[in-house]
């Protein structure tokens, strides 16, 4: 058969002189998934915002249906029969599922809107696509799942052949993911095809028929998924075997190291961000937050780390209370904190690998005396570091921004983890970096807790949490809805209900 | 040479702006000149021609330096503080009226002077800092402001407490002799201010990349989130970044006081301030280029006057040149396209031979 998309040596160099594609050539055949992994800055969302003429290509062509197009935005895209689910859906929150679904291809009556047409439409297009939605209800009341989807639905009501799904599974829960995927399997039986990008392997083989691996902006493999395994997947993915086993559990957990107690946020619009949390964290655990992004994690790790100031209750550590002290202060108690964002907080990238290595160490012998900053020791130090946590640059003096994604979160958690922390605040520590780097974090993670080391792990991935984690706490809505020991058999199902705040425990 | 040209882009930038701003202005220039050859060599070769030419290249750059170096520690720290020129005539009103009411031997009366020039400096960069960190008002209209302030408070100082009545003009009286700079070149006016601005470029260059402060200040101009996660305290540095720019721009005005007029004579705000700014975004904020770029406006600066006298074009072509070498330094996207052809050919380069 021919395939329905062709693209062939795709160059993309964004502005700032990222490369994200050096010469991808794909093939997608009529009627198939095909997944299209790789780790995160492998190139495989840029090649198809560049299919959906989001992005365009320095250099390269693309054949749809065997004719080459030249896709210069979405509109044309659709018009050829592309479709794309976006990671970040892209639905008004305050219309109907109806309108959001025919937005701009409304069904008119003169000069005004067709409302009830509009919305038997949607329940047809519903109905025939054995695609459940509520067609009545607003977009922003609905779960995240749900709104999911309905942006698959408005690319169908569009009469795409062509349905890219940017990790589509990022925003749900385990059950949700079900439910995404069986809708999937129907889509391909009336003929769709299906172009889904995800980092997570299971899901390739729970759903996908071929897979296209992806590293480095380059096409490393395609193959069928009946005939490959995850590990094999996980292998073209990096260069070498991974685990996905849970670590086994840490001997010695000590006494308390971090005490939260009632502890409340309001963010700057007044809505309540944190309402009353309460936990415990000991020497030797690693707590795990488990729950859907935006819930309140990252300002409670910026609260604890004395970022974010005008929040009540109080958070004890080594028997003071540190809630609203400055930055340097937590830190000098031997609190470390992986960001979030590492572009934001965890570097500067117009600066070089080492200067960003000492940010917070700089004013401490042997980087300076009194006055000045020792060059020597600090190039000394960083080569040290660059070394020992293989941060792949071409010497200490390389701009961190210079750096892929993995390495950039290699120099943040190497300087984090050199200073002797005894309390880690790891958010989201391996957000969007490649598979072998997140084995780097992971493995420091379980070497300090064993260490004695407390660590605070708050992360949107599931999997991580379960991995990693001693004891598990689920925040939903700003409030911790669950508390779970990490048995082995303990998996995402459990949680899920939790996340979505469906089910909630009166812990504490 | 792809890899050098991406390796040395910002110079070759910098290079090319300027010989673009000197090519519009030639085409002007012969647009509207009636000896248009004469022109260009006035200002290009004019500058060179002479002794006195020469010596008023090193004079105008001396308190260029000083306002490039003012304007290059705020904007280090990504903080867009445009009072040199106010701190500059400032400066040198406070320290007129200082060396006319203190005496002191030499040498001792100097750096008496200066001193209290420096602090008068810290004071006047002082205000438009605490109304940032404390109020979150923009640096960038307080301190705009302020110069307007800064020239009246100063011409109301000089007029009526300083002036010298036997003189047509606006000047105050002649600052003793005990504060003046020698003019060791003879048959110039250079003075030991170039010595001093040359001293002060260095000690902002140790100041900005070998100190813990001056890391400090270049890590909240590079991410200001990031240096506050870092446990940087970010308004201490907003803070002193400002004060600083404020005295070193203070000190350019008295010196030049002290080194060329030996009394006030500035009844308007002569604008070295302005062209300070210029020759510390030309000079990408670093120290020991702002020697170079501040030579070159002021070489710039020179040529415009030798074409205003002998020939029909005003001196205020060179603020066109001024104008377009700005416009294209700083713009961001200028030549940004050439730069990301070549790295598009290194990527396919890349991915074809693997």
């Amino acid at each position: 058969m021919n395939p329905i998309l062709e693209v062939k040596d795709i160059v993309k160099v964004y502005p700032n002189g990222v490369v994200a594609n050096r010469g991808v050539s794909l093939k997608v055949e009529p009627g198939t998934i095909h997944a299209l992994v790789g780790e995160n800055g492998a190139g495989k969302s840029t090649l198809m915002k560049i299919v959906f003429g989001l992005e365009r290509p320095d250099e390269g062509e693309i054949y749809f249906k065997g004719k080459k197009v030249k896709i210069f935005d979405s509109h044309e895209a659709i018009k050829l029969g592309i479709g794309m689910v976006h990671q970040h859906l892209m639905l008004a929150p305050d219309l109907t599922v109806a309108e959001n679904l025919f937005l701009g291809i409304e069904p008119r009556k003169g000069v005004f809107l067709d409302i009830k047409k509009t919305l038997k439409s949607a329940e047809d297009a519903s109905k025939y696509y054995s695609l459940s939605v509520p067609s009545r209800l607003k977009i922003k009341d609905l779960p995240i799942g749900v709104q999911q989807r309905v942006e698959i639905l408005k690319a169908l009501v569009r009469e795409v052949e062509l349905l890219i799904l940017d990790e589509p599974t990022s925003i749900l829960t385990p059950q949700e993911t079900e439910v995404l995927f069986e809708t999937l399997k129907g889509l391909k039986k009336i003929g769709k095809t299906i172009v889904f990008i995800s980092h997570k392997l299971k899901e390739v083989k729970a759903v996908a028929d071929l897979v296209t691996v992806m590293r480095d902006g380059k096409v490393v493999a395609t193959q069928m998924v009946e005939n490959t395994t995850e590990k094999d997947m996980a292998y073209l993915m990096v260069g070498r075997d991974l685990s996905f086993e849970k670590v086994e559990q840490s001997l010695k957990v000590g006494e308390s190291s971090l005490i939260v107690k009632d502890l409340s946020y309001m963010n700057l619009e007044r809505r309540p961000v944190l309402n009353k949390i309460n936990f415990e964290l000991k020497k030797g655990e690693i707590l795990g937050i488990a729950g859907i992004e935006g819930n309140g994690q990252t300002e409670l790790a910026e609260i604890i780390t004395g970022l974010r100031t005008s929040s009540y209750g109080e958070i004890i550590f080594k028997g003071d209370n540190i809630l609203g002290h400055l930055p340097r202060k937590i830190r000098e108690k031997g609190v470390a904190h992986i960001p979030e964002d590492r572009m934001k907080h965890g570097a500067a990238l117009d600066i070089s690998t080492q200067e960003n290595l000492i940010v917070d160490r700089y004013q401490k012998k042997p980087f300076s005396n009194i006055l000045f900053l020792n060059w020597k020791n600090i190039n000394q130090y960083a080569k040290e570091l660059i070394k020992s946590f293989s941060i792949a640059t071409p010497n200490a003096h390389a701009r961190v921004g210079s750096l892929s994604g993995g390495n950039i979160q290699r120099v943040v958690v190497a300087r984090e983890l050199s200073s002797s922390p005894e309390l880690i605040i790891a958010d989201q520590p391996t957000m969007g970096i490649d598979v072998s780097a997140t084995d780097t974090v992971h493995r420091l993670l379980i070497e300090f807790r064993n260490k004695g080391a407390a660590i605070l792990l708050i992360s949107a991935d599931l999997e991580e949490v379960l991995k990693l984690s001693t004891r598990i706490l689920v925040i939903y809505s700003g409030e911790i809805v669950g508390e779970f020991v990490n048995t082995p058999d303990l998996n995402g199902k459990d949680l899920g209900p939790y996340m979505l705040g469906i089910k909630k425990k009166e812990v504490m | 040479m792809r890899g050098f040209i991406l390796k040395y882009f910002d110079l070759i930038r910098v290079l090319l702006s300027i010989s673009i701003g000197l090519t519009l202005a030639f085409i002007i220039m012969f647009l509207v000149s009636d000896n248009p050859l004469l022109s260009i060599r006035s200002l290009l070769i004019g500058p060179l021609a002479s002794r006195s030419r020469l010596s008023f290249i090193f004079e105008t750059a001396t308190p260029l330096i000083f306002c490039g170096l003012a304007a290059s520690i705020p904007f280090q720290a990504k903080q867009f503080w445009v009072g040199a020129e106010g701190a500059l005539y400032f400066g040198g009103t406070l320290g007129t009226a200082f060396a006319l009411l203190t005496r002191f031997p030499s040498g001792l009366h100097h750096f008496l002077l200066l001193a209290f020039v420096f602090i008068v400096g810290m004071f006047v960069g002082l205000i438009p800092a605490l109304l940032k960190t404390r109020l979150k008002i923009n640096e960038f209209v307080t301190s705009l402001m302020f110069n307007f302030i800064l020239y009246y408070s100063g011409l109301y100082i000089i007029n009526f407490h300083f002036r010298d009545q036997a003189a047509g003009y606006l000047v105050s009286n002649a600052i003793p002799k005990t504060v003046l700079l020698a003019q060791f070149i003879p048959r110039t006016r250079i003075h030991l201010g170039i010595i001093f601005a040359l001293i002060a470029a260095f000690l902002v260059y140790i100041f900005l990349f070998h100190t813990k402060w001056g890391y400090e200040i270049r890590m909240v101009g590079a991410n200001l989130s990031f240096a506050k996660y870092g446990g940087i305290n970010v308004k201490r540095v907003i803070l002193y970044s400002i004060v600083l720019g404020g005295a070193l721009a203070a000190m350019g005005g008295m010196i030049e006081v002290m080194g060329i007029h030996g009394r006030f004579n500035w009844q308007a705000s002569p604008g070295y301030g302005w062209n300070g700014i210029m020759a510390a975004i030309i000079a990408g904020n670093h120290p020991l280029l702002i020697i170079v770029t501040s030579l070159f406006i002021s070489y710039l600066i020179t040529g415009a006057q030798i074409v205003n006298l002998v020939t029909d074009i005003p001196a205020e072509m060179v603020t066109v040149i001024q104008a377009i070498i700005i416009l294209l330094v700083t713009s961001q996207a200028f030549l940004e396209f050439w730069r990301h052809r070549l790295i598009v050919k290194e990527a396919a380069k890349d991915g074809s031979s693997s």
